[in-house]
């Protein structure tokens, strides 16, 4: 069985379905209970559940996410609310220094089941400081787990993974996709992490994404297909750490040639892991270089025009597609 | 005294009357055992630093014994602990073999937490020994919640959270008072404050760090009742232990003590010169030594006499050489080890090994 629903209202339902669970589970963050959350994602919850499942913090993230941490090591599975991932940069000490390490330095005496959530990345005007994908950021620290779903179903299945894991999960929500509808399954539809989705098969060419990116991909595979008759494959990468990297070896077995398409900058971001990948484990396959498709290198821009070019685009990706193919750009 | 603090004479606090609380003489004796051991086991890991078989960074708690002495003595099964990285004591206390605190100094597998965090990370869960942490004031929101999860999981118990003067100018510090302040009002938050203030962070004096060297006044901000303890008196911390855990457990409701204390040994093993302080300064406080108090104590009360005491010094010693004698025969964690504790459950580790 499967509904239509909102990928707002599909995070929504994970939550309510393990706290109905486990009352270990419980919801934190800066407004997200009397106020409805910024983003409507908690709306209604605290008079379901109470202000002890979901409890409205103070604005202090490295406070309550440290708070979070002492809570999971005793047991409690809190899901802690960043109002954006922007402000995470005030916790970092707590995932990075704390969450992250401790089941280590800890010589495996204590494990922090915790995931802390919010919207990532960019495409909705709100400039430099409220602008950042930070996949490759927390993707870089052994000890966290990091996920981006893009679909519904996907990103209430793999809350549902996240809030059974018994490790730190930095669950990256694409932002500027709450609204966005899809299929979602009925109960209980786990979604493992480490595993890629082939979000569009195809034979010519292989597009790599997460997060919104995939969208954008998809509708690039339409135009490829429609104007240069290119079969185009599409693999939503949904999980950065772990890494699904046989999904990415296989498709480019089967096609050839790769596309890396990142919203975040150039420098030392996904795209260069999964190039990295390719070239390690599939370079005979290979008819030619893996090209990335990022950010510009700039803070996030205000201006709808200067965010929009900001961001990969489709002409640039499908352009990136009939290089590897050979092709003339448009 | 040296009036270091700007709290005045004693340091603020307000002088206890002689034998305040009915300590018995076996009891007191017993703490000295405590304070012997602690100190010894100290004093053995200068040693072993000097002699290159401890790496890295190494704080020793020499001067402040009392203090965790004495609040450790409420420790109740059950209860939570919690501090930064000058954390030998609270291990030891809390009953964890000195030989595999000792053994996790000298970086071996049979070390506490096999070799893997060092003297900055002593845990024993078991025990309730919830860690040391190397980030200064990065472990107190963290204990802020594990109060938080002791009342909601319905137990009477509490964290007590250790923290130095120094963390008291970081912001998690700010943070995570003002958390436990607003879950205390629901009692939801049974932590006690355990400010160790030795005078100084690292090397920078309190009042060279805050206008405020008031540190037990600074809770106020958060709604956090406080007071302020000789640190090196044991009776005086035995006495503010013994109530203020039994005022955190019955009302839920967070407290903070600072405990006016002492570090006589350098900052850490690399600290040699000291240019921060004076000798006469250390030597001043030396005369306040907690264990120097406490012997003169135990002597005029007859509690016990110089050949007890020679005795207790005799056992510790003979406890803290065997402890030394274990690490250093000990194994080096087996290279497997590098790869464990990263994750918990199926994904232990996900590179390649």
């Amino acid at each position: 069985m499967a509904e239509t629903k909102t990928y707002r209202e599909a995070l929504r339902e994970a939550m309510v379905h393990e706290m109905e669970r486990d009352e270990n589970v419980i919801l934190m963050g800066e407004d997200i209970g009397v106020y409805g959350g910024t983003h409507l994602i908690t709306d209604g919850l605290i008079d379901d559940w109470g202000p002890k499942r979901v409890m409205d913090t103070p604005i202090s993230e490295n406070g309550f996410t440290g708070a979070a941490v002492g809570m999971a090591m005793m047991g409690m599975r809190p899901i802690v609310e960043m109002m954006t991932w922007n402000f995470s940069f005030l916790a970092a000490d707590q995932i990075i220094q704390h969450a992250a390490k401790l089941r280590y330095f800890s010589g495996g005496q204590v494990q922090v089941p915790l995931v802390i959530r919010g919207p990532n990345g960019g495409g909705v005007q709100l400039s430099a400081q409220h602008t950042h994908s930070l996949e490759n950021f927390y993707g870089h620290f052994p000890g966290l787990k990091v996920v981006a779903p893009v679909t519904p179903n996907d990103v209430k299945g793999m809350m549902i993974t996240a809030v059974r894991d018994p490790n730190p999960v930095i669950f990256l929500e694409a932002g500027a996709l709450y609204g966005t509808k899809g299929e979602v399954e009925e109960g209980d539809n786990a979604v493992p992490f480490g595993k890629a989705r082939v979000a569009r098969e195809g034979d010519d060419v292989t597009l790599i994404a997460y997060g919104r990116q995939v969208n954008l991909c998809l509708r690039v595979a339409d135009t490829l297909e429609e104007e240069d008759g290119v079969s185009v494959e599409v693999i939503d990468l949904r999980s950065i750490r772990p890494f699904d990297e046989d999904a990415i070896v296989e498709s480019v077995e089967k096609t050839h040639r790769a596309v890396a398409v990142q919203e975040q900058w150039r420098w030392f971001g996904v795209a260069s892991e999964v190039a990295a990948i390719i070239q390690d484990r599939a370079f005979d396959y290979l008819d030619a270089p893996v090209e990335r498709v990022s950010g510009a290198e700039v803070p996030a821009p205000y201006a709808r025009n200067l965010e929009i070019a900001a961001f990969p685009s489709e002409k640039q990706v499908a352009n990136a597609a009939r290089r590897v193919l050979y092709m003339e750009e448009k | 005294m040296p009036e270091e603090n700007g709290n005045g004479e004693n340091g603020g606090v307000e002088a206890r009357e002689e034998g305040s609380v009915a300590t018995s003489a076996d009891r007191l004796v017993d703490l000295y055992r405590e304070m012997v051991t602690v100190r010894r086991f100290e004093e053995a890991c200068q040693r072993g630093f000097r002699q290159g078989k401890i790496g890295g960074y190494l704080h020793v708690y020499i001067g402040q014994e009392a203090v965790a002495v004495g609040f450790l003595d409420s420790f109740k099964e059950g209860d939570k602990v919690i501090t930064a990285y000058r954390d030998h004591p609270h291990a030891l206390l809390l009953g964890s073999d000195p030989k595999n605190v000792m053994a996790e100094l000298y970086g071996r597998g049979s070390g506490i937490v096999k070799g893997k965090g060092g003297s900055m990370h002593l845990f024993d869960v078991e025990r309730g020994m919830m860690g040391g942490y190397g980030i200064v004031g990065g472990h107190i929101p963290i204990g802020v919640g594990i109060a938080y999860a002791l009342k909601y999981h319905e137990t009477d118990n509490i964290c007590q959270l250790y923290l130095g003067d120094g963390a008291m100018s970081q912001g998690a510090f700010h943070e995570a008072a003002n958390l436990a302040g607003l879950w205390g009002k629901d009692g939801q938050c049974p932590c006690l404050f355990i400010v160790e203030n030795n005078q100084y962070g690292m090397g920078t004096s309190v009042e060279r760090t805050t206008a405020m060297t008031d540190l037990a006044a600074k809770f106020d901000a958060y709604g956090i009742e406080h007071e302020k303890v000789d640190g090196m008196d044991i009776d005086a911390v035995l006495e503010a232990a013994e109530r203020l855990t039994e005022q955190v457990r019955e009302t839920g409701k967070p407290y903070a003590v600072e405990a006016l204390t002492y570090r006589t040994a350098p900052h850490g093993a690399g600290d040699f010169f000291e240019k921060y302080r004076t000798k006469e300064e250390i030597e001043e406080w030396r005369q306040r030594d907690p264990i120097g108090i406490l012997e003169k104590k135990l002597l005029e009360s007859e509690a016990a006499d110089e050949e007890k005491l020679d005795e207790i010094k005799g056992e510790a010693k003979e406890q803290i050489d065997e402890a030394v004698k274990f690490a250093d025969e000990s194994e080096q964690p087996p290279i497997e080890e590098l790869y464990t504790d990263v994750y918990a459950g199926e994904d232990e580790y996900m590179g390649e090994e």
